[in-house]
């Protein structure tokens, strides 16, 4: 059974293009191998960074195992507490993949719901709705993400400021992420409207709700795949740009982003490693997240597509 | 030595899971001031033959093997040497008009580039010439329409400024893939007159590609019959059509709907050349057990009151101006009564779906009434009786390809009706109406866990004719169900029509702006233009005698396939 699902997938176009692109075959596999590493963080990494009893300042400003002083058992080196790189670095990266993934998940929702509705029920609505869209996107999303975050800090109380900062950065994210779903599925929507099963289903008396997500959402939601990934990995970027900027994730639990800023103090005294390894390892998180999206959107476009 | 001899001629298209031949051995000759036909259904590499000649194959197709000389010079994959003939000597006409001219040029520079790149002419040559040419076509005030975009002029004057085109450097031949398949009758009538004109006149070769065995009667003088890829049959156009030899072209012939008779039944070809005599009348008896027998009752059922519809779709924040609004229906009035078929014909732009969308109440008339059984499904008031009328009407669409959800399962398809007018079903009562509703449309019920994009443009309409009987309705809207299938294809859906008629008591509104379709399906037929109605009577009344001028021309000009006889 599983091997003849297997055997269809491959046999698919998508399946067949995806094993033709040796691009898109790399950053998968570069992408997932960061995926396990972050689900897995306990098993995968040498050291619990977070647990004081595995860190000692004596080991702090270690650098990397093949420079002068460097230490067998930190592969790349430690920072200023004395912790690992490698396991701060994928442990962040855990922190950062899941804001990235709830804010675009959170975007998403937002995004199709209201370009959906928009785009079938048409009329005030849509005006009004799409008037907010554009409003939205002459907001650079990481000012957006900042009124967001800094708003949010003034309703917080300061106690609960740590525990409630990634999901206000997650809503922040989102929130500035939304209106580039709203557009292409309400595109989308309008093009499957006017289609005549649509006509079929009304002249049955389907109620409008399950016109809208029974019958048009299935069919509009390559192009939202599409987005969904590419802005994954801008989340991720606006993740650690916000979170160098210090209004992100707190230093407790370090994300990429603030990796990078805690290494950045240090740049110019010769520990290099603390900025420089988070920094290689959000390029290419965020590179291989973006080809695999370049590629969906080529395979899926069916305007692109040759045999 | 012929003027052009295409022999041997294969064709392949290389994909990933298999090799399509296209084109298979096919040879033809054609002479100077000849009219040659290729007919065949969709897929039968009609276009791919044409678009070999002048070299303008789509990849991944390949010209395998075969020659094609044109005066004896062999043009066959010479690219050089085709780039000399394509427009100078060949001049090819579009199937549609509408995106055949590039519309940001204005039809001069359009006839002007092409002259010069052909001829060494100066401008106000080029000019004169195009203006020439342009009346040759038939085309009014030629001067000062010259200046003019594409958009301005309407599809059978596009199509005009096409052939204007195509024979604008003289060519020896020209080549017509489907020339009046998206034109109204009455403008198909004057471009095909056009072609014969200019056949004789310049003592040209032309190839007609088309699926429409009445432009083949009308205008060719020899006929090629493909059928996947290959040439079945060929000859004489009188020859073919009165006495076809293979199955495959008796089959395309019979399935022809007469111009001038009614008929009770298509009859149907299998490929062995048997006939076949399928009838679902035994498969229909659970269906009629299931909705309880209907006595056909020969009343009133619709009642289409004084309708004007008024297509104004203003800004929503601006308030529109009261000019410049298209009257889509101008005061139509007509009745259907129970268990007829009744037939609206009329050209595009006659308002023959608007009429289809204000009974299924798709959109709104700006004035009139709608009565089904004396209830006014546009009244407010009757929001609650109307409830109860809810899939009583269904209706059969156009366009298999955009009717039926991709996304959806075939048994999803036709069980969401089911489930939805009937709450407390259980699945197993569920799953047997579905059986009987795929058995009567003639499926196999293995169809029923694939996917829409599985079946062909004719299987599809067969599904959709399942979901639309799944209400269990009583008046069903067909919108052109078969123009978009072949004529063997349109023959079995139309008998499988009229058979669901006769054993379900259905009262059938066909639209279509075929003639002789109409003819076949209806027992009365209401004739529009541009959203008046022009004539309502009985089928045979109003082809042998039609007393509106408009009815008149176009019984006069659609193609018959016996105006060779």
């Amino acid at each position: 059974m599983i091997a003849k699902t297997l055997h269809k997938i491959i046999d698919s176009d998508i399946g067949y293009s995806f094993l033709k692109s040796k691009i898109a075959i790399i950053s998968a596999i570069v992408f997932l191998i960061i995926l396990f590493c972050s689900i897995f963080a306990e098993l995968v990494s040498p050291y619990d960074p977070f647990n004081p009893l595995n860190v000692s300042l004596m080991d702090a400003f270690t650098p990397p195992v093949w420079s002068e002083g460097g230490n067998i058992n930190f592969l790349l080196g430690t920072d200023q507490q004395g912790r690992d790189m490698l396991s701060t670095m994928i442990y962040g990266s855990r922190i950062s993949l899941i804001v990235g993934f709830a804010s675009i998940l959170f975007a998403m929702i937002l995004g199709v719901f209201l370009g959906v509705t928009s785009g079938y029920l048409g009329g005030r609505y849509e005006i009004i709705v799409m008037r907010f869209t554009d409003v939205q996107l002459t907001i650079p999303s990481i000012l957006m993400a900042l009124l967001v975050d800094g708003i949010a800090r003034g309703f917080i109380s300061k106690s609960l400021h740590d525990d409630m900062a990634i999901y206000v950065l997650i809503f922040a994210i989102g929130i500035s992420e939304w209106p580039q779903f709203a557009r292409v599925t309400r595109a989308a929507t309008l093009v499957e409207k006017n289609k005549e099963y649509i006509s079929a289903s009304k002249i049955i008396g389907l109620s409008n709700i399950v016109i809208m997500f029974k019958h048009i959402l299935p069919n509009i939601l390559r192009p939202v795949l599409v987005i969904a990934t590419i802005g994954l990995a801008l989340a991720i970027i606006t993740e650690s740009t916000l979170s160098f900027l210090g209004v992100g994730v707190p230093p407790t639990t370090p994300s990429l982003g603030t990796l990078i800023r805690f290494g950045n103090n240090f740049l110019f005294s010769g520990e290099w490693w603390i900025t420089f390894f988070p920094a290689i390892f959000l390029v290419v998180l965020a590179l291989s997240i973006n080809l695999l999206g370049d590629w969906m959107r080529d395979t899926l476009n069916p305007k692109l597509k040759t045999r | 030595m012929s003027f052009l001899e295409v022999s041997n001629l294969d064709i392949k298209y290389l994909t990933r899971k298999e090799t399509i031949e296209a084109s298979k051995d096919v040879t033809f000759t054609l002479e100077r001031g000849e009219i040659l036909g290729i007919v065949g259904e969709s897929g039968s590499g009609k276009s791919t033959v044409a678009n070999a000649i002048i070299n303008l194959i789509d990849k991944p197709g390949k010209i395998t093997n075969g020659s094609i000389r044109l005066d004896d010079i062999e043009c066959c994959q010479n690219e050089n040497i085709i780039q000399t003939i394509r427009g100078k000597k060949i001049g090819f006409v579009f199937q549609d008009p509408q995106t055949s001219l590039n519309p940001l040029f204005r039809i001069k520079d359009q006839l002007v580039e092409t002259i010069q790149t052909h001829l060494k002419l100066s401008t106000e040559e080029a000019i004169r010439r195009s203006v020439n040419l342009l009346r040759e076509v038939g085309i009014e005030n030629p001067e000062k329409r010259i200046n003019e975009y594409p958009h301005q002029f309407s599809g059978g004057m596009r199509q005009r400024v096409v052939i204007a085109l195509a024979i604008s450097c003289e060519p020896d031949l020209i080549i017509a893939d489907e020339p009046t398949t998206a034109l109204d009758v009455s403008i198909q009538f004057q471009i095909l007159k056009l072609l014969k004109d200019l056949t004789v006149q310049r003592n040209l070769g032309v190839i007609i590609i088309t699926h429409d065995m009445g432009v083949i009667a009308e205008t060719t003088d020899k006929v090629v019959v493909m059928r996947y890829g290959k040439i079945v049959e060929q000859g004489k156009t009188l020859n073919i059509l009165t006495n076809p030899q293979s199955n495959e072209c008796k089959s395309l012939v019979m399935s022809v709907p007469p111009t001038n008779k009614k008929i009770d039944r298509f009859k149907l070809i299998s490929p062995e050349g048997k006939e076949i005599s399928e009838n679902s009348t035994n498969l229909t008896n659970n269906i009629i057990k299931n909705w309880g027998a209907r006595e056909s009752s020969n009343e009133q059922l619709l009642k289409f009151e004084n309708i004007t519809k008024i297509f104004d779709e203003g800004s929503v924040i601006l308030s529109s101006k009261k000019t410049d609004k298209l009257k889509a229906l101008d005061d139509v009035s007509f009745n259907i009564f129970e268990g007829e078929s009744f037939g609206l014909v009329g050209e595009s732009g006659s308002g023959k779906s608007t009429i289809a969308k204000i009974i299924t109440s798709l959109v709104k008339p700006t004035s009139g009434e709608v009565y089904f059984e004396n209830i006014s499904l546009h009244d407010p008031k009757n929001r609650k009786i109307k409830y109860k009328y809810r899939g009583q009407i269904q209706m059969i669409f156009q366009d298999p390809y955009s009717s039926l959800n991709p996304r959806f399962k075939v048994k999803d398809i036709i069980a969401e009706p089911i489930k939805f007018f009937q709450k407390n079903i259980n699945s197993n009562e569920i799953q047997s109406n579905v059986y009987d509703l795929i058995d009567i449309v003639g499926m196999t019920r293995q169809s029923l866990d694939r996917y829409p994009h599985e079946f062909s443009g004719g299987q599809r309409q067969r599904i959709s004719i399942a979901r639309a009987l799944a209400t269990r309705p009583r008046l069903l809207i067909c919108d052109e169900p078969t123009s978009a299938l072949d004529v063997s294809i349109q023959a079995q859906v139309l008998n499988l029509l009229k058979d669901l008629q006769d054993e379900l008591n259905l009262t059938i509104l066909f639209i279509s702006h075929d003639l002789p379709v109409i003819r076949q399906m209806c027992d009365r037929i209401t004739v529009l233009k541009n959203g008046k109605v022009c004539e309502i009577n009985e089928t045979e009344k109003l082809f042998n005698n039609p007393t509106h001028e408009y009815t008149k021309e176009l019984i006069h000009l659609m193609p018959k396939i016996e105006s060779i006889l």
